[in-house]
């Protein structure tokens, strides 16, 4: 169906999980594509389901989890019918993952090397030789020193940063087309957080990758995305071309983000931090209407409404007052 | 790990000389031995020339300290039942205790690592409920009790076994039986609760995320770490076990350790029964040492400790 260099196609993806108190809706409406060697950067703040959005396109959701969409496209194949045989197939390989602990998402008892190898062993079968010198390879281009000596080592001999690049390293053994990065940077010192970014960007560059960057922190999407997908309560509220994004917010809760920027007040040394006011909704049970407007100073009765995800030309924004804003600016 | 090897050998020696002074103590408060040596029917007289013959007349810290000190050499004294000197006798009975106490221990170490890791597979399923259900009644019923019950029906009811003696290796079965079925349960929970927790671990969800098949993430990834405390306690089981060993023994008539002990005692065979809490003892503060180590080996993050 697809031949326009799309890699992932999500479309009308809804995530829900039992709960207690009723079943939570993680995920109520996310629609976007991945372009080949594109970096699409989720953006929201926690809880509001970017993490899940991956999951669910990897299907590796927790158990009890329901996954629903109107469509969901690797390449042009159909993977939300797919198998759990032809998604093994693709995790790993044709989709890298990093997570964002690199403190526990290695094996603490396994030596990295081992970690590394057994990704190529897996897709690459009858390739034993190959994974070593491919694990050697990979941890010198994610800038680790001496990799032939680092094998051997164990996670917990190596710092923070450092299992960060070996898990970036991992994801990249098998050569694949999409790296979904969840929170990558988050749990790094600010130095350090540089550093990896840099590298993931360089990577993606010399490795031709698509990137699916998930963050909550859009200093860090307006440095690497090419597009920027806002999320909040388990939507997609806004998503347009990463400079679009910056000069022209369209929907109110992007810009209250950007509004909270410390440095969109540049310069102004006692300017107190910006705030959206209130909390994100319950997730449990259904939720009709904008999710945002008991937050949002431009309320009014026509947000209780469902609210489609309006396309303004390549700026798609899900808010009633979208046009009207962009008469404003 | 050099360090710390050290560190815990000289506790577990440390252990044994306590363990020896007190069983050394415990021997002679449970009555006079001179006495017992003599017979309940023997006059003052022969009791005092029994008691000044074995040296039962002396201080109690001589007695221990001469006793001791000839143990460390490896004189443990002569049986008075028995000719023969007491490391002999034990030298002959320690290998079928040893080895009743490691095949049971083994079988409980297969299958309850194998019925651990399927019930923490989906907890609480019905294969958990029902393994659970087996692994409380398994530690639920004293082994004496159960051996009684294994020798009436598939020796006696049945016929399929013989039910006392240690000469061929059939006799070995039941009581391998009834010891694994005791020492299943504490592995099999172990197990469980340890491969629960790596299931739901972050590395358990990269390794899902590289594509591997199931059995790898199970066997190679969340095993490996659940594993580690059962390693630690399975050698302290083993200990355990041969403690055990007297009354499980005695009631299939296995002619080990702990059948001697039993003996000995009736006999006031002294010598002997000082004797077999030492090596037990030791037998157990090796068995811990071992197990610190194993665990230090299999954590690497101890190993550096």
């Amino acid at each position: 169906m697809r031949t326009d260099g799309t890699v992932l196609s999500i479309e009308g993806l809804k995530v829900s999980l039992p709960h207690r108190e009723g079943t939570i809706h993680a995920v109520r409406d996310v629609s976007f594509d991945i372009g080949r060697g594109e970096t699409v950067c989720v953006v929201g703040e926690s809880g509001c389901g970017k993490s899940m959005t991956a999951m669910a396109v990897l299907n590796l959701l927790p158990r009890g989890a329901r996954r629903e969409a109107r469509g969901l496209h690797w390449r042009d194949e159909d993977i939300l019918k797919a198998g759990e045989r032809r998604m093994r197939d693709l995790r790993g390989d044709r989709i890298g993952m990093i997570f964002q602990e690199p403190l526990t998402a290695l094996n603490p008892s396994l030596p990295i090397g081992e970690q590394l190898m057994e990704v190529y062993r897996r897709h690459r079968p009858r390739q034993k030789r190959e994974a070593r010198a491919r694990a050697i390879d990979m941890l010198g281009q994610v800038g680790i020193p001496n990799p032939e000596e680092r094998l051997s080592q164990f996670p917990y001999q190596l710092s923070g940063g450092l299992r960060q690049r070996v898990v970036i390293a991992m994801a990249l053994m098998c050569e694949p087309e999409l790296i979904i990065a969840d929170e990558p940077t988050t749990a790094l010192d600010v130095t350090i957080q540089a550093q990896i970014l840099r590298l993931l960007i360089d990577l993606k560059d010399r490795f031709g990758l698509a990137l699916m960057l998930i963050t909550h922190d859009l200093a860090v999407a307006s440095r690497v995305a090419d597009r920027i997908v806002v999320m909040y309560a388990g939507e997609v509220v806004e998503e347009a071309a990463t400079a679009e994004f910056f000069a022209r917010p369209l929907h109110p809760y992007a810009r209250g983000l950007l509004g909270c920027l410390p440095s969109a007040h540049a310069g102004q040394r006692d300017a107190p931090l910006q705030v959206i006011p209130g909390t994100v909704p319950s997730l449990i049970g259904e939720l009709t209407g904008c999710a945002f407007r008991d937050r949002c100073a431009l309320a009014e009765p026509a947000c209780r409404a469902r609210i489609p995800l309006t396309d303004l030309g390549g700026h798609k924004v899900r808010c009633i007052r979208a046009d009207a804003e962009e008469g404003a600016s | 790990m050099e360090r710390y090897a050290v560190r815990q050998f000289l506790l577990s020696a440390a252990v044994l000389v306590v363990v020896s002074v007190v069983g050394f103590v415990l021997l002679r408060a449970s009555g006079d031995l001179a006495q017992r040596i003599a017979g309940s029917e023997a006059l003052a007289a022969d009791v005092e020339k029994v008691r000044i013959a074995y040296g039962l007349d002396r201080p109690l810290p001589i007695q221990y300290l001469d006793w001791a000190l000839n143990a460390l050499r490896g004189d443990l004294g002569r049986s008075l039942f028995f000719p023969e000197d007491v490391s002999t006798l034990i030298a002959r009975r320690l290998p079928i205790t040893l080895g009743l106490a490691a095949l049971g221990l083994g079988t409980a170490i297969i299958f309850g690592i194998l019925l651990g890791t399927i019930s923490a597979l989906k907890p609480n399923g019905l294969f958990d409920r029902l393994a659970l259900g087996g692994a409380v009644l398994g530690q639920a019923m004293p082994p004496f009790w159960l051996g009684l019950l294994f020798i009436i029906f598939f020796g006696l009811h049945l016929g399929w076994l013989p039910v006392s003696g240690s000469e061929t290796w059939r006799h070995f079965v039941l009581p391998t039986a009834v010891l694994a079925i005791a020492t299943m349960p504490t592995i099999m929970r172990l197990t469980r609760s340890g491969m629960i927790d790596a299931l739901r671990a972050d590395y358990v969800r990269t390794a899902r995320a590289k594509g591997l098949f199931p059995f790898t993430i199970v066997f190679k990834h969340a095993l490996r770490n659940a594993l580690i405390p059962v390693v630690a306690i399975a050698a302290v089981q083993l200990g355990a076990l041969m403690g055990g060993s007297v009354v499980l023994e005695t009631v299939f008539g296995v002619q080990g350790l702990g059948y001697l002990a039993w003996e000995s005692i009736n006999r006031a065979d002294y010598p002997v029964v000082q004797a077999i809490v030492l090596v037990l003892g030791g037998i157990y503060c090796i068995l811990t040492f071992i197990s610190d180590l194993l665990h230090a080996a299999l954590d690497p993050r101890m190993r550096a400790q």
